[in-house]
């Protein structure tokens, strides 16, 4: 290729996050927070409850991340941001972005309570789940956010999740948030975006991003980013956002979704699903897409 | 960032020497991560485009952009091979690690 042409860089080239963390090969968590970071800038807090990014941060006295971080409770990633935000508020900082970067764990289960406090007060924040679908730090352990079908060690093959995934999206839109968005790190721009907007706007802002987990998932690292873009693609996770908790943007008009099949064969947690399973997997998958679609009003 | 980050693990003699609140003092760069790697990714820059797809995707941070080339930084690949896959001209290569 000709040596003139220069590099096409379409995010930010700062980095934040600095090499040498301990997260897995292939981590969708890592990359979903260097682009986060990307989007949000220098002049962040984070907030961190017991998650994978409480260890990959690193252990005391070291950081992975150039900015403060906040290691706070499990259950308190909402209330910590809070508290931080009041915090800066007191001290006229009005500048600083606080964010709240909780697992699914803590973000569908053991934080919802304070996530709604939180989204209530309409408290100055962005929050940001980073789903992996399971307890993937403390061992692959079912949470509300662990799709229908799915195995983890304890939803085990021969008593796979019967139960669907909480639709944490909805439960936001009802508090009626001034900003809410779903991310996937296959699409780095958009997420860059996204924060960027968030940052930009005042009162409880909730992003949902999308970060696969080849360790949980037993997939191989090298497809993490390809299983992320599956799951735009086949309407599994669509990019959208929701503004003043009523409008709603189709970001990622997929105008042909590929099937589910697809996504989950690349996947050994979905390996037990037989013929039948999956077609019900695809009926749930159809059914909140075309919700999401009169949503959006297409 | 005004202070230089250094790649050097931060150990304490004694309690005394600990600071009062439980709070970082320096980077994860003396963790290299590098010795993870079982497998590592060559780029064949001849046939490389500059589209730099594979510095986004990293999620080690690892490939860094050198007089606007990409370049990956073994001493913290973990060698995923995400950026391998992901590579529209398929120029990075994954070969075994020699050791």
């Amino acid at each position: 290729m000709s040596k003139e042409r220069k590099m096409t860089i379409t995010i930010p080239r700062e980095e934040y996050m600095s090499p040498g963390h301990l997260a897995c090969q292939g981590c969708g968590a890592s990359l979903a927070m260097r682009l986060a970071l990307k989007g949000l800038g220098q002049k962040t807090i984070v907030c961190i409850p017991a998650c994978c990014w409480a260890v990959i941060d690193g252990p005391f006295p070291h950081s992975s991340l150039d900015i403060p971080i906040y290691h706070c409770a499990f259950e308190t990633a909402a209330s910590s941001a809070s508290g931080v935000r009041a915090g800066l508020d007191m001290v006229g900082d009005t500048e600083t972005t606080v964010l709240a970067w909780a697992g699914d764990g803590g973000t569908f289960d053991i934080g919802l309570q304070a996530l709604s406090g939180a989204a209530e007060r309409n408290d100055d924040i962005v929050y940001t789940c980073y789903d992996n679908e399971a307890y993937m730090n403390t061992g692959i352990q079912r949470s509300s956010a662990t799709p229908i079908g799915a195995w983890t060690t304890t939803t085990p093959v021969k008593h796979y999740k019967k139960e669907r995934k909480k639709d944490i999206i909805g439960i936001m839109a009802a508090h009626g948030l001034p900003y809410i968005a779903t991310a996937s790190v296959a699409y780095p721009e958009d997420m860059v975006k996204k924060f960027r907007k968030a940052r930009e706007i005042r009162g409880t802002r909730f992003i949902h991003v999308f970060a696969p987990c080849p360790a949980g998932w037993k997939s191989r690292p090298e497809d993490t980013v390809k299983l992320a873009r599956l799951a735009v693609q086949t309407g599994y996770f669509p990019l959208f956002e929701i503004e003043n908790g009523e409008r709603w943007t189709l970001n990622l008009k997929v105008k042909e979704r590929k099937p589910i099949a697809e996504y989950l064969k690349l996947q050994g947690r979905f390996r037990h699903l037989k013929e039948d399973e999956i077609t019900l997997i695809q009926q749930e998958v159809d059914a909140r897409w075309e919700k999401i679609l009169k949503n959006c009003g297409l | 960032m005004s202070k230089k980050k250094e790649a050097r693990k931060i150990t304490f003699e004694s309690e005394k020497e600990m600071p009062v609140a439980p709070m970082s003092l320096g980077s994860m760069l003396y963790n290299k991560t590098g010795a993870w790697r079982n497998i590592k990714p060559v780029i064949d820059l001849s046939r490389c485009i500059k589209c730099g797809i594979c510095w986004k995707f990293c999620p080690d941070a690892s490939i860094d952009i050198v007089d606007d080339w990409p370049q990956i930084n073994y001493v913290y690949c973990k060698g995923c091979g995400l950026c391998a896959e992901e590579c529209p001209q398929k120029c990075i290569a994954m070969v075994e690690e020699e050791k």
